[in-house]
């Protein structure tokens, strides 16, 4: 081995090819480093692969895997600007969904061949150029020594003397009181984020004599326009379609039954279960929230046949024809009911708000 | 000085030269330069979980330059001609303009969303490594339950960024986050009206949730990485067992030149990787969800995989509610939401103090366990997965009716029962294969190697022919470490009082643990003890395992011996010799 001695550094040992030992940069008070994998009989590792042919042809690989990288992001800027999307760059006419997939497809492309070339190259040059070294690292206890401990706690001990921070303890217990508002000042300063829910939650919009309509057309319903038995309509109270805060909790489906499918609905009035046959519309178009009763999806799926209204959530699943009870999933509660009636004009409108929260259970619900 | 050595050139020895001299940097350098990093697959995994953050930041950085996070109504007459006339909040039509006229903006986006769930794949992955390679023993349990908090701060960062476009999907997302809110006891619907600024939807909860995405939250995660990072690199990396790994050294490659080239190399695996799903596997196409309007839903809507537990567990759940003096306790919200991941995180943060408190061991680990020689560590590991599993693949229910073409009710049903059977099974399974797989283990210490052939002896016996193991093999075979058992309850210790830890139901219970956790299967070798750890590397001589022997042994009585615990060694020690 050859010790050099390198200005302003420390000393470093470099090994000699053939030496016994492969030493990278290691003070000589430290324990040696030590090719572990070696065994002594074989030969020292070679400081360069020892297949020239075979790193000569890795060289080139590597060198050729960088240039596709190079030509390759060459190609994302190109692609960048000869492949235009949005609508004041393409051509009236043309399919902008299809010109952004094409540059997509492009620029994701050219990326990708950066990328992995990139990746590529480097694990060959790593794998294939350098001489596979290792070296071992020897561990120290974490755990520090009993003197240096002790000294710690001496000092610790000794600081804590001098602040008198044990000897006046009026000045600790105070200290503590004074923190104490300002660490609950955070939680006081986010009271503002929103209004109190009072009883907000158990009241929706409607009211007696506001009309239904539907939700897509905005259009009012005559019961003589909703006479196909096993068909179900999505209405919302007239006048709030862009009031999202309202229809999140105000919507409503109406199902038409054929006569005699309806059964004596129920639902809770205040906190008593009463027949609401007369809730209905001629004993054959209910409505029922559309808000389930579970965690708050919109129910949207209902089977003719079975009378099943399913929310695709989390498959809660209620029997329509029978007050919309809850045959099968995590919602604990019937969807409510909403009073029907057929205002001076013939429409189809509330004959008052629900009589029960709608929606997700919450806990001052009872 | 060496041929090879490169000469600096003097452009770098003058930088590196003026901040040496002004922060003393070449000794702290050097140290990094020389860095150990042990060269196993499985030591990629948290890896991943890195660099995916990196290019979470960099693609998340580029997004916010053209995202406008706000519920401000918009009427939309951009290039997706199918929304034109839309009334849509600001967010959406903004995300619309990144994908359709912002060129790469679609491709950003995507990896963006790709890079979120590698993430998430790849911390999970990274954690049941730990787990199963027990890593996260002393001295690294610090470092677990960071990561512990960074799974949970993943989850929420990928929920608040899924939603924040606000699409018909993600709008359902939040509202059964505000469903499930306002289900929880006393406080909840005070904390969903002040997290959504009053009634759902409100107009404050996309700028709020911003805010926590682009800035809080990932501030916190990048302050917990470098914790994780720089307690890893104090404490050194864990080793696999290995002919020449000890307890007290750390074997492998240094940082310079060979973890730099490997982690620019694997950076720019994961990069590209991404590149690619992002180019050819469409993610999230919000334009054909449509804007959020609270009546609206679609069918199969599941969330991003990482929160499918969740979703899962809300529809295994059945309709339970408590109604009480005018409350409602909605457990059929407050238990899926809460119970399975309080579970498993608690469960993964408690576990490293559990086995040290059933095992009694208190020593630091550095070398990593193989999972056979942990059978209730990994059995537990299991059953984790299949309980999580199960939950997960509940939140397709749909999906998996439909495919399988068998009743959805049946679906849920078979997730009921199998939530609780599933990883009770599991867990007995894995158990006795990892005993089964320490009794090959035996066999191989005590027998070696078979090679194929038997051989006759004059006398007419037939033996198997064995090769011993290498040094190599023996090194990674005979590298369990069992915990030694703790004294039965209420017995009486050397001074003749039971000990206060063995009284009691706690007493009773740690020797219950005690008993599972040190369930061992025996090396049945006369001469074991000549090849324990802790005798460091380079002992590649000189330890004499004659062929002769083993066949002896091969032959004799030492078969099946691991079966009793108790004699061990006796076997093989009575290897007749022929």
């Amino acid at each position: 081995m050859s010790e050099i001695e390198e200005p302003g550094g420390p000393r470093r040992e470099i090994e000699e090819p053939g030496g016994p030992r492969r030493v990278i940069g290691t003070p000589p008070s430290a324990p040696p480093a030590v090719d572990v994998r070696k065994k002594p009989a074989e030969p020292p590792v070679p400081t360069d692969p020892t297949d020239t042919a075979h790193a000569s042809r890795a060289e080139k690989l590597v060198a050729a895997l960088f240039i596709l990288a190079f030509v390759a992001g060459c190609g994302f800027i190109a692609a960048y600007v000869g492949l235009e999307v949005g609508s004041p760059s393409i051509p009236a006419g043309a399919n902008a969904v299809d010109a952004v997939f094409r540059s997509n497809l492009a620029l994701g492309l050219s990326l990708s061949v950066v990328l992995l070339s990139l990746g590529l190259g480097s694990m060959i040059w790593v794998r294939h150029l350098t001489p596979n070294i290792e070296i071992e690292e020897e561990r120290h206890d974490l755990r520090s020594t009993q003197a240096e401990r002790a000294a710690f706690q001496q000092e610790f001990a000794e600081g804590a003397a001098i602040s008198q921070v044990t000897k006046r303890p009026l000045v600790r217990r105070t200290m503590l009181l004074a923190t104490a508002p300002l660490a609950l000042a955070p939680l006081v300063l986010l009271r503002d984020l929103g209004p109190l829910p009072g009883t907000s939650l158990r009241h929706t919009v409607w009211r007696k004599g506001l009309r239904a309509v539907t939700l897509g057309g905005l259009r009012p319903l005559m019961p003589a326009d909703f006479d196909t038995p096993g068909t179900m309509i999505t209405v919302i109270p007239e006048g709030y379609q862009d009031d999202d805060d309202a229809l999140a909790k105000a919507g409503v489906i109406l199902i038409k039954f054929g006569p005699g499918q309806l059964h004596v609905p129920t639902n809770y009035d205040g906190g008593t279960l009463v027949s609401t046959m007369n809730w209905t519309l001629e004993g054959s178009i209910v409505a029922y929230s559309k808000i389930c009763t579970h965690v708050g999806c919109p129910v949207a799926l209902y089977e003719q046949t079975t009378h099943h209204i399913l929310c695709p959530c989390h498959q809660s699943t209620f029997d329509a024809a029978n007050g919309a009870n809850v045959i099968f999933g995590p919602a604990a509660r019937a969807l409510p009911q909403l009073p029907l009636m057929v205002d001076s004009s013939g429409y189809i409108a509330a004959a008052s708000d629900f009589t029960q929260p709608v929606g997700p259970s919450f806990w001052e619900r009872g | 000085m060496s041929e090879d050595a490169v000469k600096i050139p003097a452009a770098v020895s003058g930088v590196g030269g003026w901040l040496d001299d002004r922060f003393h940097g070449a000794r702290g350098v050097r140290v990094l330069m020389r860095k150990v990093f042990p060269d196993h697959w499985s030591f990629m995994l948290g890896e991943i979980a890195l660099w995916s953050f990196v290019i979470l930041l960099l693609t998340g950085t580029y997004l916010a330059l053209f995202f406008v996070p706000s519920s401000a109504p918009v009427v939309y007459h951009g290039s997706y001609a199918k929304l034109d006339g839309i009334t849509m909040s600001q967010a959406y039509q903004s995300t619309l303009n990144i994908s359709f006229d912002v060129r790469g903006g679609l491709l950003i986006r995507q990896i963006h969303h790709w890079a979120a769930d590698l993430f998430m794949v790849a911390i999970m992955a990274h954690m049941l490594r730990v787990f199963f390679t027990g890593a996260y023993r002393k001295p690294r349990e610090v470092n677990w339950l960071i990561g512990i908090v960074l799974f949970t701060l993943g989850m929420l960062e990928g929920l608040f960024g899924y939603s924040l476009p606000d699409d018909q999907l993600s709008g359902a997302g939040l509202r059964i986050t505000e469903g499930v809110l306002q289900g929880i006891p006393i406080v909840g619907t005070y904390a969903a009206f002040f997290l959504f600024g009053g009634p759902f939807p409100g107009n404050s909860i996309i700028p709020r949730m911003y805010i926590l995405h682009v800035f809080l939250i990932p501030g916190v995660i990048l302050a917990l990485i470098t914790a994780h990072l720089f307690f890893m690199f104090h404490q050194k990396h864990t080793q696999m067992p290995a002919l020449g790994n000890t307890e007290k050294n750390v074997v492998g490659q240094p940082f310079w030149p060979y973890f730099l080239l490997k982690g620019q190399a694997w950076f720019f695996f994961i990069f590209g990787a991404l590149a690619v799903l992002s180019t050819f596997a469409q993610i999230n196409p919000i334009w054909l969800y449509g804007p959020y309007t609270p009546l609206a839903i679609s069918s199969a809507s599941q969330p991003d995989f990482y929160m499918g537990i969740l979703e899962g567990s809300l529809r295994m759940m059945p309709a339970w509610e408590i109604n009480f003096l005018g409350h409602t306790l909605s457990l059929s919200v407050l238990i899926p939401a809460l119970l399975p991941l309080a579970i498993i995180f608690t469960g993964a943060a408690l576990w490293p103090f559990f086995e040290q408190w059933a095992t009694g061991d208190r020593a630091p680990h550095n070398i990593n366990d193989r999972p056979r020689n942990a059978p209730v560590r990994t059995g537990t590991g299991v059953a984790a997965i299949c309980f999580y599993g199960i939950l997960w693949a509940e939140g397709a229910n749909d999906v998996l009716a439909n495919a399988l073409q068998i009743p959805l009710y049946t679906v849920t049903w078979i997730s009921r029962v199998a939530i609780f059977v599933v990883p009770i099974g599991a867990f007995y399974v894995t158990r006795r294969i990892c005993i089964g797989l320490q009794r090959k283990d035996s066999e191989l210490l005590t027998h070696g190697v078979e090679i194929g052939i038997i051989r006759q002896l004059p006398t007419g016996e037939f033996i198997e022919e064995a090769r011993p193991l290498t040094d190599e093999e023996r090194a990674v075979v005979d590298a369990k470490e069992v915990p030694a058992a703790l004294p039965a309850p209420g017995q009486p210790d050397e001074n003749g009082v039971p000990s206060p830890d063995s009284r009691g139901v706690m007493g009773w219970a740690r020797a219950v643990a005690n008993r599972a956790f040190t369930e061992t299967v025996a090396v049945g070798d006369g001469h074991g003890n000549g090849y324990g750890h802790g005798n460091g590397h380079g002992q590649a001589n000189g330890h004499g395992v004659e062929e002769g022997e083993h066949a002896a042994v091969g032959s004799g009585s030492a078969s099946g011996s691991g079966d009793a615990g108790e004699d061990s060694g006796s076997g093989a020690g009575s290897g007749q010799e022929h």
